[in-house]
């Protein structure tokens, strides 16, 4: 599966500024949180992460496990425990022109379901086990829609319908424990679309399903939107998934965004070192010919993440600037399409002569 | 191996190498308090009633005793112990010394087995004195010449509390070690063998399980007249139980493990793997399960006493003050008051002990903000 | 005499005559109250029942409640407090809480208005009283013995409770509930209940040998004529038909009481219905 011919794929093509009135459907801000340390100091899990999502797109949040991306999405409706972890002061996300951070409680509940659905990575997990498949698939219309129980259950069989369950009416009746890891993660789908929400945020959604299954999950996730309209805020570890399927695409490490930009440009020409790096891991069918590289070094774990540009470690190309001064979010083009946590944004020359080292011989 | 026994017997004694003024100072309080037993040892040994036969009791209770206090002044220690094989004891005991709770629960213990070792010295009257005029110095309230009133014969309440600790903390601490290790060997033999031993062992654990260990107790006595030995072996066979199902959960995760599979391939025989590597990392859980089972047990005890079946008379026991003093709890409450809350504080410092434990052995525990 | 009894004979003939005897439902002949031991046995169960009942209810209801209330409040001061009550409340012996509810119910102080009884099961007047009179009456004479032999107990599933209940708010499926949008109230009572009630149940089969083995000391205290009465009085008396038959038949209530339990735990837990 090659990263980088997905673009093409018959997607609807995002509205041009994808925005209403009030600017694009998910504005995220500065986004920060931060938690506790084992000595009492605030780390900073999640830094400065500003994004925007439009209605329709779909934007891929791609990083390695532990850069916070998890996270991140979590964060967006405070579904995050606030004591231990806390929302930096400055962090905004606009949903609709409204502000969620500080938003009380009941109104952030409101949003939660309703508006923007989650959809997680652990299908065994995530149903309760004692209750029926279908009343937990029916819950979020009773709490936000007022339907009545029956109504209710049949809005859920036409759901679980939707999402290509094969036996809706036994579905239903299902305790979680008698369906697959790929059924139950179906019927998560359904649960978190049941309100028509404008956004899903999926979180790893294929990460625990085999190969085939992944398959099928992604092009349910691509048909729902075609469908309803509704924007994807899809987020994995793995590039192949997000390349299938988003429009636009985040790269984060270590608590930041390092990248942000179209999916095909991304791919095709990526600015910053760490997303050449990860490109140039993933193997691929078409282009056999080419070598491996390796990203030399390991992801630091919060509380030890490097000073000023948080990759100059690992960095094929860093010089002096990198380690004593953090750089900041820079546009690439004039429309802000495009941006990169990089020096080499400024100081494009500094790329000759290094780059990543290839593996194998 | 010697080196762990004078470590029990003379704690401090290692630190004579790395700081040795202070190993000095340790050890000489430490020979200065052995020697103080050697020489008094008729009146540290006494019992009143129980006659010479308690004397090896005594002795072991001394040797308890002295051990607890030791470890209880460990967590101070600075630097690491070279003797311990994993650090996940270094980071049990640091997690539990954050639990303000468990450590005040330690230092209770420490100080009821110092006060139960030294109660000939502190126990202003003899238990069993009898006031010199019974009408004048019966059912007497509390006051400063006896701290917890006198009973119906006049007997002063606090040493007869006091000398009933003893009893209770040695009956409790013995029953308990038979019971561990007892259910260790059980559960451990049963855990890494499986097959038809386990299920012939967990059933049996099953059915003893199944009547009330009181009820179970009593039926005993009913047939053999108790005395104080008897009392400790009867709690101890009645208490196994419970440990050996958590050995068992334990030694059968544990015989999966990769160093248990290697212990196998390089031929060590079973018994020697069972005993010198799978059971050592058991050691955590037995020892709260431990912890908690001197609280318990001690509840037990006193329950028969109270019945009228635990320690035979004269040997006071706290239950058996309770069971005296109803009759004239009216007139005179602290005669009941006083023993139950010398049982409340004294097994409530052992729950707090064996909870921190727990607690501390919990991996999640360490995001917890300790109370 | 002892002809009669057949007491002259070799032991194990004796213990091999009563074997026999048992299995066939002859339990033998009481010597300390001269009538059947089964006859004793059978006017005593229900009343132990009654007692038994009403202090399971008591523990698990008050011990419920109090947990839930401590984990919805995760380090409050309310948690912190109740944590401190319930680990006094579970080193406090059962036999010196009844005598403590005995010596306070019968203080000169208490109010006439309610005056619990400490004594017996039912009052000198109980078969003259009308049903609702009977009801009263025997309630108000369950009250101090059900306390003392609840209480200890309650505060143990108290602390399980709030361990279950601080596990089950952590599982995936209550994240999952949380970003459906529901209100926390629904999360907590709805979903994180349901769960953490589950290894609850199975406590039940844990705590009967407790409350049966408890019930001997406090029907002595409060003079409640149930086994656990029967049973003392016969090892006092050194009864041996009448223990032995006791024994037995504890064994069989805290067998029968697992056997519902788990019963309870299947109707609860539908992962093992189908097994």
């Amino acid at each position: 599966m090659s990263a980088g011919g997905a673009a093409d794929a018959g997607r609807p093509a995002p509205s041009a500024a994808g925005a209403g009135p009030d600017g694009p459907l998910l504005r995220v801000r500065d986004l920060g949180v931060s938690f506790a340390g084992p000595h009492g100091e605030q780390l900073r899990a999640v830094d400065g992460v500003s994004f925007d999502l439009a209605a329709g797109e779909a934007l891929g949040l791609v990083g390695e496990s532990g850069c916070g991306k998890s996270l991140t999405a979590l964060s967006l409706v405070r579904l995050v425990d606030e004591p231990p972890a806390r929302t930096a002061p400055g962090s905004s996300v606009r949903y609709r022109g409204e502000e969620l951070v500080g938003a009380p409680p009941s109104r952030l509940r409101r949003v939660r379901g309703a508006e923007i659905g989650f959809v997680f990575q652990e299908p065994m997990t995530s149903l309760n086990p004692v209750k029926r498949v279908g009343y937990q698939v029916a819950e979020p219309l009773i709490a936000h829609e007022g339907l009545s129980r029956a109504a209710a259950r049949d809005r859920a069989r036409e759901l679980l319908a939707r999402v290509e369950l094969p036996d809706p009416e036994r579905a239903l009746r299902a305790y979680p424990h008698e369906l697959s890891g790929g059924m139950r993660q179906r019927a998560l789908i359904a649960m978190a679309i049941a309100c028509g929400p404008s956004i899903l945020v999926a979180d790893e959604p294929t990460t625990a399903l085999d190969v085939t299954v992944q398959a099928q999950i992604l092009e349910l996730l691509a048909r729902l939107r075609r469908e309803t309209g509704m924007a994807l805020l899809l987020i994995s570890h793995d590039l192949a998934v997000v390349g299938e399927v988003a429009d636009r695409v985040a790269v984060m490490y270590a608590g930041q965004i390092v990248e942000r930009g179209p999916a095909a440009e991304l791919f095709r020409a990526p600015s910053h070192p760490y997303t050449e790096g990860l490109l140039r891991a993933v193997p691929s069918i078409e282009r056999r010919d080419r070598r491996l590289a390796v990203i030399p070094g390991r992801v630091p774990a919060p509380g030890s993440w490097p000073a000023a540009c948080r990759f100059h470690p690992r960095c094929p190309y860093a010089w002096e600037r990198c380690a004593t001064e953090a750089p900041p979010e820079a546009a690439l083009d004039e429309e802000g399409g495009r941006h990169s946590r990089c020096w080499l944004v400024a100081e494009p020359a500094r790329r000759a002569g290094h780059g990543y080292v290839e593996v194998g011989g | 191996m010697i080196g762990r026994v004078t470590d029990l017997l003379l704690p401090g004694a290692r630190d004579l190498r790395g700081r040795p003024l202070r190993g000095v100072a340790v050890l000489l309080a430490w020979i200065g308090l052995w020697a103080l037993a050697v020489l008094r040892r008729d009146r540290l040994l006494a019992t009143p009633g129980a006659g010479r036969p308690d004397w090896w009791i005594a002795l072991l209770g001394l040797v308890t005793a002295l051990s607890i206090v030791w470890r209880a002044g460990r967590p101070r220690a600075t630097g690491r112990d070279p003797a311990e094989p994993d650090g996940e004891w270094a980071a049990v005991r640091a997690a539990f010394a954050r639990h303000r709770l468990a450590t005040a629960g330690l230092t209770l213990v420490a100080l009821l087995a110092l006060v139960a070792v030294l109660t000939p010295y502190l126990a202003p009257y003899d238990p069993a004195a009898q006031g010199a005029d019974l009408v004048a110095t019966r059912f007497q309230a509390p006051s400063w010449a006896h701290l917890m009133g006198t009973d119906r014969f006049g007997r002063d309440v606090l040493s007869r509390v006091l000398y009933g600790g003893r009893v209770s903390l040695l009956v409790g601490t013995l029953a308990v070690v038979i019971a561990i290790t007892l259910g260790s060997l059980v559960g451990a033999v049963a855990g890494y063998a499986r097959g038809w031993v386990d299920t012939v062992s967990m059933r049996t654990v099953d059915l003893l399980l199944s009547l009330p260990r009181l009820v179970l107790l009593i039926t005993i006595i009913a047939f053999v007249d108790p005395s104080t030995t008897l009392i400790i072996v009867v709690l101890g066979l009645t208490g196994w139980m419970g440990t050996s199902r958590l050995v068992r959960g334990e030694v059968l995760s544990l015989r999966e493990r990769e160093f248990v599979q290697a212990a196998r391939v390089l031929g060590f025989g079973r018994a020697r793997i069972l005993f010198r590597h799978v059971l050592p990392n058991v050691a955590t859980p037995i020892i709260v399960a431990a912890t908690l089972g001197i609280g318990n047990t001690i509840l037990v005890e006193a329950s028969l006493s109270f019945l009228g079946f635990g320690v035979p008379p004269p040997t006071p026991s706290w239950g058996d003050m309770v069971l005296r003093g109803v009759r004239d709890m009216h007139e005179a409450p602290w005669l009941v008051l006083f023993p139950g809350v010398a049982i409340v504080i004294t097994v409530m410092s052992f729950n707090l002990v064996g909870d921190g434990l727990r607690d501390a052995l919990d991996p999640r525990a360490s995001r917890e903000a300790a109370p | 005499m002892r002809t009669n009894f057949g007491l002259d004979r070799p032991i194990p003939e004796q213990y091999a005559a009563w074997l026999g005897n048992f299995v066939t439902g002859d339990f033998g002949f009481s010597f300390s109250r001269f009538r059947p031991v089964s006859e004793v046995l059978a006017e005593a169960i229900p009343n132990t029942l009654w007692l038994g009942g009403a202090s399971l209810i008591v523990v698990f209801v008050v011990g419920c409640a109090v947990g839930i209330v401590q984990s919805v409040r995760q380090y409050s001061r309310t948690d912190h407090a109740l944590t401190f009550v319930t680990l006094l409340l579970y080193s406090i012996p059962t036999f010196w809480l009844g005598v403590m509810l005995v010596l306070w119910a019968s203080s000169p102080s208490w109010p006439d208005a309610l005056l619990l009884p400490v004594s017996g099961m039912q009052s000198l007047d109980y078969d003259r009283l009308g049903l609702w009179g009977r009801v009263a009456d025997r309630a108000r004479h369950l009250v101090l013995p059900t306390i003392a032999l609840g209480l200890s107990s309650a505060a143990a599933v108290a602390r399980y409770m709030r361990g279950s209940m601080l596990e089950t708010i952590d599982e995936d499926y209550i994240r999952t509930a949380r970003a459906k949008g529901l209100s926390e109230r629904r999360v907590v009572f709805g979903h994180a209940l349901r769960n953490a009630l589950i290894p609850i149940v199975s406590l039940v089969g844990l705590f009967l040998p407790i409350l049966f083995g408890g019930a001997v000391v406090v029907e002595k205290i409060f003079a409640w004529p149930g086994m656990g009465m029967v049973m003392y009085e016969a090892v006092s008396a050194r009864d041996y038909p009448l223990v032995m038959a006791g024994a037995f038949l504890f064994a069989v209530l805290v067998i029968v009481g697992n056997l519902l339990a788990d019963l309870l735990y299947a109707v609860v837990d539908p992962r093992i219905r189908y097994r």
